[in-house]
């Protein structure tokens, strides 16, 4: 029997903001444990919650980018459960009123668009962290992460594929990083995904019973840990036995997924509304304020770049991965005029160099003008594209501008025919033999005098006239 | 007469003449703890050395006259309050030695207006009761008749108040905790609207029920303490930012031509007849000033008690958690895995009652049960709030009696609990509905045991609440008592 897989998606996510979600202290990572603390976030007798409303602001973000519903009214409750690093007892989140309901986003399906449905987006607090020595046997507990603001987007069963999967999860991805609201770092933790995944044979409507599945921190192992449950799943019904409602966890390094707690041990949160707390109340202005202040999403800015500049749509897709990238593009783009190139440049040789150094966009020793221009001097010919890669590397390693160090090196392009052509002709005198060979039938040997000609203009020559002029020389005896 | 037995607003005058200095009513303070604590058991921590340097600071201000009503006032504080650097136990083993980083807001407005803290009170155990009898730290008597409870669960800080133990006090009311225990100890106490006064810093029993106030000797200074207390808290998000008014300058005005409502479900069998005489008398006495009397109705009054006995526990589920013995606190030392040591924590840390309130709420919000409870609970208060605003379009205030018996023998309802959940049956209906109310004395039993009558009003009407009974005191009959001791 052939099965369907049908895939639902749970991603966290941190926002950016300065402070956390319920008090003012600190949401930087890699502080001192317990540093990021006060009596408020480590849930001490007495201490408020107090909403800060930046987190409000990133949420809407998200699901106003998202096509999303943002609820003129949505109310906070508290998810109750015992764990030292919940220091309330509680968590403080959103349960039957949510921030914001029934979104989309789309991903592509050979060749056309498919929409994943976006069930709801709410806004939480974070946990902090217990830490296990087992050589002591002590259990330590971080609460710098207490706190910090999160936000879950909570996709529809709508995926069918750990492909389809992957994708929704990526474009999740970069409209957050697009937004600003979140890094994005799965590793950190910043962004993490849980996912709920079960069979159905080929054409049954109603769903088969689903695994959920944590501890996946990379695209590549949410990837995996899906086709190993698939697999799991149809080797289970395949046998005819029926898959157990369980949450499971991904072992990374085994590349197999472990039980984890079964229905029956699932907790019951006792989730009431949060008296601390009033609704959140948004009004129509506030939304408007927000979704126009929304910056170009990455698959418009994708189309956008077909379209406008006329580039292939991997190109669009390499350039448009990051804003800051897809910025520095067009800013070269514009400058120079030709849009083709520039992608080139931008894809090549400048993405090469940043990656091998390790560095932001921002933090590039040649900023969008230099490159603009080193394009514009190739374009009218002052350099040929051979010396221009030399004169890049210059750029990156002295920061100069590249006009300056074609001078300061002499590295315009020779296109004086007389002065080319003197050259030519004492190349062929020099090699009286391959001259011999060329002329019985030897044709290959074009490019040997082609070779040695930019060899004794110290690659200087326009390669066009040089061409030219022993295209002439050679079939003239 | 020794200084501690005046009044808030007797004593600022002779603080003011000089006839009178802070240190030397804070030391009548002491010496009245002295010789009454052993018997009375009002208070679970004294802070005397520090009250003593507080009471010099006040008569410095007022020496160079920048002192204001509550400078040099020696106050107490629930033991429920945050104190910073003064060990806050909520009448809890878990926290016998918590000490706080923070005052309350509550505490730190006292602090600003230059109170003097006298020590922390004793109460029931997290608020939880309705005697004082399930503090960890022993029973407060009732000083007009030590074999009985002062009423709870603000029992320390009503019994200081009646016994001049203190000039004043803080409680916490989330049930009738003010209310009840300032009426069995025939002194005033209020409880404001919900979100009049900030409650950063009480540690919350039920969060949308909970409201601090004080416990007065009379009406005007519970107006002084209200001026000192009221008022937006960025800190609190439920606090409220209406204005403030000067709740001392209505307490003149007379109340000719106001309405006073009394709603027949209060007055049903099981009052006490003495009670029932003085109210009745005290309804007179409004008559004779000028006040219309009508019947109104609060037609859901027979829910209160089981609605507010489902979402308090619940919120108070929730509330409780955070008490684990991870982060401070009592930590059984004893448990063998973080399970272990969570259930060994919590059953040696909680006492009996507030064990049994934390597995009803636990109960009330598990899911099957959620909407058969806790819902059901919700939607039940919408109403009872109804009813409120309904009675409020016809009557300035309500009038009921505090309590439906005076104060009963300490241990009397102790293995019965749900007799002593019944003992809030007239004042739990302010608390689910948010409004204000107050309890002042109306009168003495035979046995000469103090009797409240209760005021009630409408959201944000404290001026109101303040005005009637102030009326009220100035021109009944009543005489003046002080407890024998």
């Amino acid at each position: 029997m052939t099965y369907e897989t049908v895939i639902g998606l749970e991603v966290h996510a941190q926002l950016l903001t300065k402070t956390k979600i319920f008090c003012g202290c600190s949401t930087r990572f890699g502080e001192t444990p317990n540093s990021n603390t006060c009596p408020i976030c480590l849930g001490m007798p007495g201490t408020l919650p107090v909403l800060n409303k930046k987190v409000v602001e990133y949420a809407m973000r998200m699901a106003l980018a998202t096509h999303c519903t943002v609820q003129a009214t949505s109310t906070w409750a508290r998810k109750n459960y015992f764990y030292p690093d919940l220091p309330k007892g509680y968590q403080i989140t959103q349960f039957d009123r949510p921030l914001a309901e029934a979104g989309y986003v789309d991903i592509e399906k050979n060749g056309a668009k498919k929409r994943i449905g976006i069930t709801r987006i709410h806004m939480e607090e974070d946990a902090g962290k217990s830490i296990h020595d087992e050589l002591s046997g002590s259990s330590y507990v971080d609460l710098n992460r207490a706190a910090v603001p999160l936000i879950e987007i909570v996709s529809e069963p709508d995926m069918r594929s750990p492909d389809e999967a992957a994708q929704y999860l990526r474009r999740l991805h970069e409209i957050l990083v697009y937004l600003e609201i979140c890094d994005g770092n799965m590793e950190e933790g910043s962004f993490r995904c849980d996912a709920n995944i079960s069979l159905r044979p080929e054409g049954q409507e109603s769903f088969g019973i689903r695994a959920e599945l944590k501890n996946m921190n990379s695209f590549h192992n949410v990837q995996r840990a899906l086709e190993y449950e698939i697999q799991r799943q149809r080797a289970i019904l395949e046998r005819g036995d029926r898959v157990v409602q369980e949450t499971r966890l991904w072992n990374t390094s085994q590349e197999v997924t472990h039980s984890m707690r079964g229905k029956e041990e699932a907790h019951d949160y006792r989730y009431f509304p949060e008296p601390d707390l009033l609704p959140i109340v948004i009004s129509d202005a506030w939304k408007e304020e927000i979704a126009n202040a929304l910056p170009e999403l990455p698959m418009e800015k994708r189309e956008r770049f077909v379209s406008e500049y006329g580039i292939p749509p991997y190109d669009a897709g390499v350039l448009t991965a990051s804003r800051a990238l897809a910025d520095y593009y067009e800013e070269v783009a514009r400058l120079c005029g030709r849009p083709k190139i520039a992608s080139n440049w931008v894809m090549g040789d400048f993405l090469a160099y940043l990656n091998e150094a390790k560095l932001e966009i921002g933090e590039s020793p040649v900023p969008p003008a230099a490159l603009a221009e080193l394009i514009g001097i190739i374009e009218d010919g002052t350099i040929s594209g051979k010396i221009a890669k030399e004169v890049f590397e210059e750029m990156w390693q002295s920061g100069k501008q590249p006009k300056e160090i074609v001078e300061d090196k002499g590295l315009v392009q020779i296109t004086d025919t007389g002065e080319l052509e003197k050259i030519v002709e004492e190349v062929l005198a020099a090699h009286q033999n391959q001259l011999e060979q060329y002329r019985t039938g030897k044709d290959q040997l074009f490019g040997f005098f082609v070779g040695q000609t930019m060899k004794a203009t110290g690659g200087k020559a326009n390669p066009k006239v040089v061409n030219e002029l022993l295209k002439k020389k050679l079939s003239t005896p | 007469m020794e200084p501690n037995r005046l009044t808030i607003h007797e004593l600022q005058e002779r603080l003011r003449d000089g006839s009178l200095t802070s240190a030397e009513v804070t030391e009548s303070v002491y010496r009245r703890i002295a010789s009454l604590e052993e018997r009375v058991h009002a208070y679970i921590t004294l802070t005397e050395e520090a009250a003593t340097q507080q009471a010099c600071a006040a008569d410095k201000l007022i020496r160079a006259g920048t002192g204001g009503p509550l400078t040099g006032i020696p106050i107490a504080i629930k033991d429920v309050l945050c104190t910073q650097g003064v060990r806050t136990t909520c009448g809890s083993r878990i926290l016998e030695d918590f000490v706080p980083p923070y005052d309350a807001t509550v505490v730190r407005k006292l602090k600003d207006a230059g109170a003097v803290f006298v020590g922390k009170t004793n109460m029931d155990e997290f608020a939880m009761g309705s005697s004082t009898e399930t503090s960890r730290f022993g029973i407060t008597k009732n000083p007009w008749d030590l074999e009985r409870i002062p009423g709870g669960s603000s029992g320390g800080s009503a019994a200081a108040v009646a016994a001049d133990e203190c000039m004043a006090s803080l409680g916490t009311d989330t049930g009738g905790s003010i209310r009840q225990p300032a009426a069995l100890c025939g002194v005033v106490g209020l409880k404001p609207t919900y979100g009049r006064v900030s409650r950063f810093g009480m540690v919350a029993f039920a969060s949308s029920l909970d409201q601090i106030g004080p416990i007065t000797k009379d009406v005007e200074d519970c107006a002084i303490m209200m001026n000192a207390i009221s008022g937006h808290d960025t800190s609190d998000a439920t606090s409220v930012p209406t204005k403030v008014p000067d709740y001392r300058a209505c307490l003149s005005r007379d109340i000719e031509g106001w309405t006073v409502g009394i709603p027949k479900e209060y007055f049903v069998e099981g009052v006490d007849p003495e009670i029932r005489a003085s109210i009745d008398t005290a309804i007179k006495t409004l008559e004779g000033l000028g006040a219309r009397c009508l019947d109104v109705s609060l037609p859901h009054t027979e829910y209160c008690i089981a609605t507010y006995y489902i979402i308090a526990p619940s919120e108070a589920s929730s509330n409780l958690a955070r008490f684990d013995g991870v982060r401070y606190g009592f930590r059984a030392p004893d448990g063998e895995s973080l399970l272990d040591m969570y259930k060994k924590t919590r059953s040696s840390g909680f006492g009996a009652e507030v064990k049994r309130r934390i597995m009803i709420g636990t109960y009330s919000l598990s899911s099957g049960y959620y909407d058969a409870y806790y819902k059901k609970a919700s939607q039940v208060r919408a109403l009872i709030r109804d009813d409120f605003d309904r009675a409020f379009t016809k009557c300035d205030v309500v009038l009921t009696p505090t309590t439906p018996t005076p104060a009963f023998r300490i241990g009397e309802k102790m293995d019965d609990p749900l007799q002593m959940y019944l003992y809030d049956i007239f004042t739990l209906s302010t608390n689910l509905a948010g409004v204000p109310g107050i309890s002042v004395p109306c009168g003495y039993t035979k046995g000469g045991l103090p009797i409240g009558v209760q005021f009630m009003a409408g959201q944000f009407q404290e001026e109101k609440l303040l005005q009637v009974p102030s009326a009220y005191e100035k021109n009944s009959a009543l005489e003046k008592r002080k407890p024998d001791l």
